[in-house]
């Protein structure tokens, strides 16, 4: 008996077809069947928030949801979202405050900062650090990502956008 | 570490995931949010033959309000509920206990009844459900029944479930104009698991509370109302001296447990400060 399973889904606005294993889990099948290196896989418990991704518009935890649970579905990861510029100001300011080290935790923590922004526009905070708390980063620089996120923040309530710090070539 | 292979079904009819259920018995196991599941396949703590997923199941789904009782279908995700106007107005406690679970990547796929199924003394759901006395509507092969929350919660992990029963929604008593709610916890940081939480609701008039039920959860094998201190406050005054006696009240009436981190007497300690605050919150 094969176990495998037909799934059809769009990822970064790509159609895919795979035949898959049910105990696939979402971030193994777009790491190394779609060679996208985005979402990183630290705890595979939930822990971590390493392996956030986009799944029909909401961030879940791509270690914890299944390659079939995804079938018929839109999947999003920093790859896509970076495209669509739908990151662009917050990619801007965690640049301009040192908000990445290595960078393992970084496309996690752009998706809870991003759908923090869109569900929260005037959180305080405190509420970016309690919301930001389920991704953890190794490298502990957790005051500047606040910090970026907040900047983003306040710009957006203020209508502005964070400006580039170096020319894009 | 990666899950043992195994097979997976996704029914759309509430009576097809029973009967696979049936089928399956012991090896299969149903799917909701999977926030808890995944992690323990994930971890090879459990390796069923199958899963059933029943997300597409539409009978488990949807919150709205059926006569004076509010519905809260099993696959209502705990996001859903934080963001729920019916929510805020007809069961404000669960709207303040929210947050509280996890972070929002886990709370956008776990569910209401996931939670209440799992039946964790450290989660929230289980003591919201005790504190506001909600039934819980339960399905299997011999049809439909209903269960108090007060007898679906047995002991650790251990709900009145049967193998080859679903738990289908639960109905909850609107909130009166005259009830206050208070829900908190201590936790080492904002959404683990708490050491100790307390989940309450009042009928206040003036600085009398009436009716009140105290369920303290993380503190013991099941989510536990403090049925003694209850009596102290019933009908009474709100003072220093009633806090007192309600504290050391539930204190006593309490067997707390150590977990790995927090000493049993720490606990006990807990309940207390919960209680104090939680008092003093409700006739505010
Ligand atoms: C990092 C992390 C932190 C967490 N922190 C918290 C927290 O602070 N508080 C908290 O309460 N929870 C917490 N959780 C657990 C989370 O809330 C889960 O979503 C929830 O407990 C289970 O719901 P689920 O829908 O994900 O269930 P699943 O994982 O899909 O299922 C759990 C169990 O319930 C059974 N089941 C599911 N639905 C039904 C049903 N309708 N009828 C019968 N049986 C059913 C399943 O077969 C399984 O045995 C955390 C999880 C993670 C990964
Ligand atoms: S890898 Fe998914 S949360 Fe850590
Ligand atoms: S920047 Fe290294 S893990 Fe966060």
């Amino acid at each position: 008996m094969s176990l495998k399973k037909k799934v059809s889904m769009t990822v970064n606005g790509v159609t895919v077809n795979a035949e898959i294993e049910p105990r696939r889990h979402l971030v193994d099948f777009l790491r190394e069947d779609l060679h996208l290196k985005g979402p990183h896989l630290g705890c595979e418990q939930g822990a971590c928030g390493a392996c956030t991704v986009k799944v029909d518009g909401q961030i879940i935890r791509g270690c914890l949801f299944l390659t079939v649970q995804a079938d018929g579905s839109v999947v999003e990861t920093v790859e896509g979202l970076t495209k669509s510029g739908a990151l662009a100001d917050l990619q801007e300011s965690f640049m301009r405050h040192n908000a990445m080290q290595c960078g393992f935790c970084s496309s996690g923590m752009l998706l809870a900062a991003a759908e923090l922004i869109e569900k929260q526009p005037k959180a305080s905070r405190e509420e970016v650090r309690e919301w930001i708390s389920g991704n953890y980063c190794r490298c502990t620089g957790y005051h500047a990502i606040v910090d970026a996120i907040v900047d983003v923040l306040e710009a957006r309530a203020k209508g502005q956008k964070i400006k580039p710090v170096v020319a894009h070539a | 570490m990666k899950a043992a292979a195994f097979d997976y079904a996704k029914p759309t009819a509430l009576s097809d995931a029973l009967s696979l259920l049936e089928q399956g018995g012991d090896d299969a196991r149903l799917i909701a949010g999977g926030q808890t599941l995944l992690a323990t396949l994930n971890m090879r703590l459990s390796e069923p033959s199958i899963l059933i997923d029943i997300t597409d199941v539409a009978e488990l789904k949807g919150i709205s309000v059926v006569g004076n009782k509010l519905r809260i279908g099993a696959l209502v995700t705990h996001t859903e509920i934080e963001d729920s106007d019916l929510v805020a107005k007809h069961a404000p406690l669960l709207k303040a206990a929210a947050p509280h679970i996890a972070h929002r990547a886990i709370r956008n796929l776990g569910t209401w009844g996931g939670s209440l199924a799992y039946g964790d003394p450290a989660a929230e759901w289980p003591a919201c459900s005790l504190t506001l006395q909600a039934t819980m509507v339960i399905h299997g092969p011999s049809g439909e029944r209903k269960i108090s929350a007060k007898d679906f919660f047995i002991d650790l992990y251990t709900t009145s479930l049967e193998p080859d029963e679903i738990l289908v929604a639960t109905e909850i008593p609107l909130a009166t104009a005259n009830q206050v709610f208070y829900f908190h916890e201590l936790a080492r940081r904002h959404g683990d698991y708490a050491v100790a939480g307390l989940a309450a609701v009042a009928e206040k008039q003036g600085s009398v509370l009436n009716n009140c039920v105290f369920t303290f959860f993380s503190v013991s094998s099941t989510p536990v109302m403090a049925v003694a201190a209850q009596d102290v406050v019933n009908g009474q005054v709100i003072n220093d001296q009633v806090i007192a006696k309600a504290v050391e009240a539930a204190r006593e009436e309490i067997d707390a447990i150590a977990d790995i981190t927090n000493s049993a007497a720490a606990k006990t300690h807990l309940i207390g400060v919960l209680l104090e605050r939680g008092l003093k919150h409700l006739v505010v």
